[in-house]
């Protein structure tokens, strides 16, 4: 995420800022979707179709540039995980708020995603951005090898290493507050979650009320049951724009607060990665400057050897760590500021709008009376 | 808030036999008249406390079929009063005489019977305008242990000449508003009065508050009955016949009351009214009654309808105000998560922002409680009302039945009778034919009184149904505008809330 500069990357031939993901396609299970971006060059567009798999040979290209030096201290942009089609509730809770509603937040999180990747100075070298951006045809979709930036799905061995202390006291602060905020971050977008899938619950709740009081309209001319249905009639309404409400209400918690702190869980863990691969190499180092004090004669050399090239890429690798983590946080602050900002104004849209509602709604029951 | 538990019923202790005519609540009123009138002395002290009163009361101690009730469900039998009289349940079934008389509505009579007075009574309504307004509040616990209960004050505020006083108030125990009623129901239910039916007894809330639970579904119970209490209340003085009915007055007024026991009666013999109703269902089946009023019909199939659907009402709302209050605790845990995350945010402005989030979501999960509240306190109980009023509707409708059926069984014995005398004409037996003839004048007066009974409950039904309907709609326009106002205040107040975090979000940098 160095440098995010906007509209020009260098790299690329489109613009970063307004990369978009405009709709969704369904083929029985399969989801297709529409990419588009402005060319840098003068006037056009490109329009690109994408699965998520082709969003996978993506990562793993970005994932396995080597040679690009300092590559692990990279804050990796986070992928959404898989959307399944026909997935029941429990399966899309792990998806969190990228779950709900039509597919909107997911696209737009995968939107993110993909302006985060080719806004980044080293990650938009790549060619794999360029072509999953413009080319027509479906990138290679053969299976990248494995490395080691695959789901670090930590095996008990590489756990240990996870409190390993740290040299630097930089790092040491970062990584223990990093597990502090990963912890509090992703239980209050889950306690969020919580709070829109209730109103969710509500809006549905008075839809029914209001369809089963639509239900008792009698017939009858004495006035007293027309009296009783005019009643009944204009109660559904007060609950049908009770619905409403909620439903504006949950639709904004979604698509601002809840967005935005889904995304800030996702980045992260993904800095929690970055700088577990970099604690690995920590190890590595003491390791190889272990090996290298304690080899024979013979063996000097080539320890030493080792130990050098193995300093090298940590210097690196901090290198880059310490300008991405600076640059995440700046970007942190600035991702829930314009969450809340904006969850604040729908917020309050919403309150007004159904004040208003609801006050016609009273004046016209008060002169009924 | 609505566990309906069923126990199987208890032992039948206080059974007892009904007979022809015989009232129960006569009998267990009599017995009440023998012993000392007691409400314990209570101190109305300023010091009482409203609803957050600590627990610990136990209803009617004296009712040891108390813990032997069920949760009553809006289904329950329970919910049928205890009525006085009528055809004893091994009634065999008829068939109407082919002579059978069809009601003349609206014949008066001159003969002096209770009923006709109550007509005059409602004719000169017109004099005091209806200026009433009853309270129920201050829930105290009165006594220690076991023989602890819940006393509230009922407060009357009129200006009608029927009451000795302007302002003034008496305490009452739950117990004394179910004998209140039950007096009622067995004076006026039988001639086609809607009589508004009395607050649920309730185990499960019972057991909480004995057990000692100082919390708040315990403080919501008492808040809940209190509540129920005053709405029946309300709808009693409503009824232009039951506000002068001296048992009313007296309740309102006289500062100690007799201690109800026929409350006891009431749940123990919940056996009996159990066999009742399985009684007259046998019957209602069996009734064909020759229906030649069809407004009859139709409103008895209206009352049906009307009675399903408030319960489908009912049940939706129940669920609502369920959803609210998940909503509720949800919106507190989320403030809770929202102000660890801020203590742990190095940046300043916007580790102030999480925390005046978390504070906002904290009000607004009082908002959410509040709103709670309003849709279970005003519609919930409202609707719960209307379905339990709906019951004391049909078993007008079903009074009126037995009335007829009562009028048809005297017709019957006239009819036989008549048979009997004219066979005894031939047979040469003077004492028996003079038995005979006395038999049949007593049966005459017993089938003109029958038809005019049955007139007089159609009559009154009339009237009464639509009493029903124009307070139904009062009813439900008074609670929807009160609703609304709290709907609107609601969003006010939220409206408020975000207008004063949105500076704080965007002073963040």
């Amino acid at each position: 995420m160095m440098e995010e500069v906007k509209g020009a990357s260098s790299f690329l031939s489109v613009q970063v800022h307004n990369i978009k993901v405009t709709e969704v396609l369904q083929d029985g299970d399969s989801l297709t979707f529409i990419i588009v971006s402005q060319k840098m060059s003068g006037t056009g567009e490109f329009h690109v179709d994408r699965t998520y798999e082709d969003f996978e040979w993506l990562q793993q290209h970005l994932f396995s540039q080597e040679d690009v030096p300092g590559i692990q201290g990279v804050i990796f942009p986070p992928l959404p995980a898989r959307l399944q089609v026909n997935a029941s509730s429990k399966t899309l809770r792990h998806l969190g708020f990228l779950g709900l509603g039509e597919w909107q937040p997911y696209c737009k999180a995968l939107e993110t995603f993909l302006r985060q990747v080719a806004a980044h100075s080293i990650l938009s070298k790549n060619r794999a951005v360029e072509i999953f951006l413009t080319s027509s045809d479906p990138p290679g979709r053969q299976k990248v090898k494995k490395n080691i930036f695959n789901r670090l799905s930590q095996a008990v061995e590489e756990m240990r290493k996870e409190g390993h202390k740290d040299v630097d006291d930089f790092f040491q602060t970062k990584r223990d507050h990093n597990f502090l905020l990963t912890g509090y971050t992703k239980m209050a977008a889950e306690k969020f979650l919580d709070v829109v899938l209730t109103e969710q619950k509500i809006a549905v709740a008075c839809g029914h009320f209001s369809t089963a009081l639509h239900l008792c309209m009698e017939q009858g001319e004495n006035p007293e049951k027309q009296d009783f249905s005019q009643v009944c009639v204009k109660l559904s309404e007060v609950f049908n724009s009770i619905k409403k409400s909620m439903t504006s209400t949950a639709m904004n918690d979604m698509n601002t607060l809840g967005l935005g702190l889904d995304l800030e869980t996702r980045y992260q863990e993904a800095e929690k990665e970055m700088l577990f691969r970099r604690t690995c190499k920590l190890v590595e180092l003491q390791n190889a400057t272990k090996n290298a004090e304690k080899a024979k004669p013979v063996k000097k050399a080539v320890m030493e050897e080792a130990k050098k090239a193995t300093e090298t890429e940590f210097r690196q690798i901090c290198e880059v760590a310490k300008k991405e983590i600076i640059q995440l946080e700046s970007k942190h602050v600035e991702t829930l500021q314009q969450a809340l900002v904006q969850w604040c104004e729908k917020q309050l849209l919403t309150a007004k709008e159904s004040a208003e509602v609801y006050s016609q709604h009273l004046q016209t029951f008060k002169r009924m009376q | 808030m609505a566990d309906s538990i069923r126990d199987p019923p208890a032992e039948n202790t206080d059974f007892q036999e009904l007979e022809d005519g015989e009232d129960l609540l006569l009998e267990s009123a009599a017995a009440r008249e023998s012993e000392p009138a007691s409400l314990p002395a209570v101190d109305i002290s300023t010091k009482t406390n409203g609803p957050k009163q600590d627990s610990l009361f136990d209803e009617d101690t004296e009712d040891l079929f108390a813990e032997a009730t069920e949760e009553v469900s809006l289904d329950s039998p329970e919910r049928d009063v205890l009525l006085s009289e009528g055809p004893s349940p091994a009634i065999t079934p008829i068939t109407p005489p082919i002579s059978v008389i069809t009601p003349r509505i609206g014949h008066a009579h001159d003969d002096m019977f209770t009923h006709s007075s109550f007509d005059e009574i409602e004719e000169e309504e017109g004099g005091d305008s209806f200026d009433i307004h009853i309270s129920v509040s201050d829930p105290e616990k009165v006594g220690d242990g076991m023989n602890a209960y819940m006393a509230y004050k009922v407060t009357t505020k009129t200006s009608m000449s029927l009451f000795r006083q302007k302002d003034f108030s008496v305490k009452r125990r739950f117990s004394d508003f179910l004998g209140l009623h039950s007096k009622l129901a067995s004076k006026y239910l039988h001639i086609g009065y809607i009589v508004p039916p009395a607050p649920e007894k309730s185990i499960v809330g019972m057991t909480k508050v004995k057990v000692g639970k100082e919390d708040q579904s315990s403080n919501e119970f008492v808040e809940k009955r209190r509540s129920a209490l005053e709405r029946y209340l309300m709808r009693t003085v409503k009824h232009p016949i039951l506000l002068k009915d001296p048992d009313v007055l007296q309740f309102l007024e006289s500062s100690e009351l007799p201690r109800a026991v026929n409350t006891q009666a009431l749940s123990s013999a919940g056996i009996l009214r159990m066999v009742n109703k399985a009684a007259d269902a046998v019957n209602k089946m069996t009734i064909k009654m020759n229906e030649s009023d069809a407004w009859f019909e139709e409103k008895q199939q209206h009352f049906e309808n009307l009675d399903a659907q408030l319960r489908k009402l009912h049940a939706s709302v129940e669920s609502l105000v369920c959803h609210r209050k998940e909503l509720s605790v949800n919106t507190a845990q989320f403030a809770k998560s929202a102000a660890m995350l801020g203590n742990s945010e190095d940046h300043t402005a916007l580790s102030r922002a999480l925390s005046q989030l978390a504070e906002v979501e904290e009000k607004i999960d009082q908002l959410h409680q509040d709103q709670a509240n309003a849709d279970f306190y005003l519609f919930s109980e409202l609707l719960g009302d209307y379905v339990r009023l709906i019951t004391a509707v049909k078993g007008v409708f079903d009074q009126r039945m037995k009335t007829w059926q009562k009028w048809q069984d005297s017709q019957m014995l006239l009819q036989k009778k008549r048979e009997a005398e004219a066979k005894l004409q031939f047979a040469n037996k003077p004492d028996k034919l003079q038995q005979t003839k006395d038999e049949i004048k007593e049966l005459e007066g017993k089938v003109q009184q029958g038809e005019r009974d049955f007139e007089q409950i159609s009559k009154t039904i009339r009237k009464e149904v639509s009493r029903f309907e124009r307070e139904r709609v009062k009813d439900f326009k008074m609670i929807i505008v009160k609703y609304l106002e709290s709907l609107v205040q609601t969003q006010q107040q939220l409206i408020k809330y975000w207008e004063a975090f949105l500076p704080e979000a965007k002073a963040i940098s």
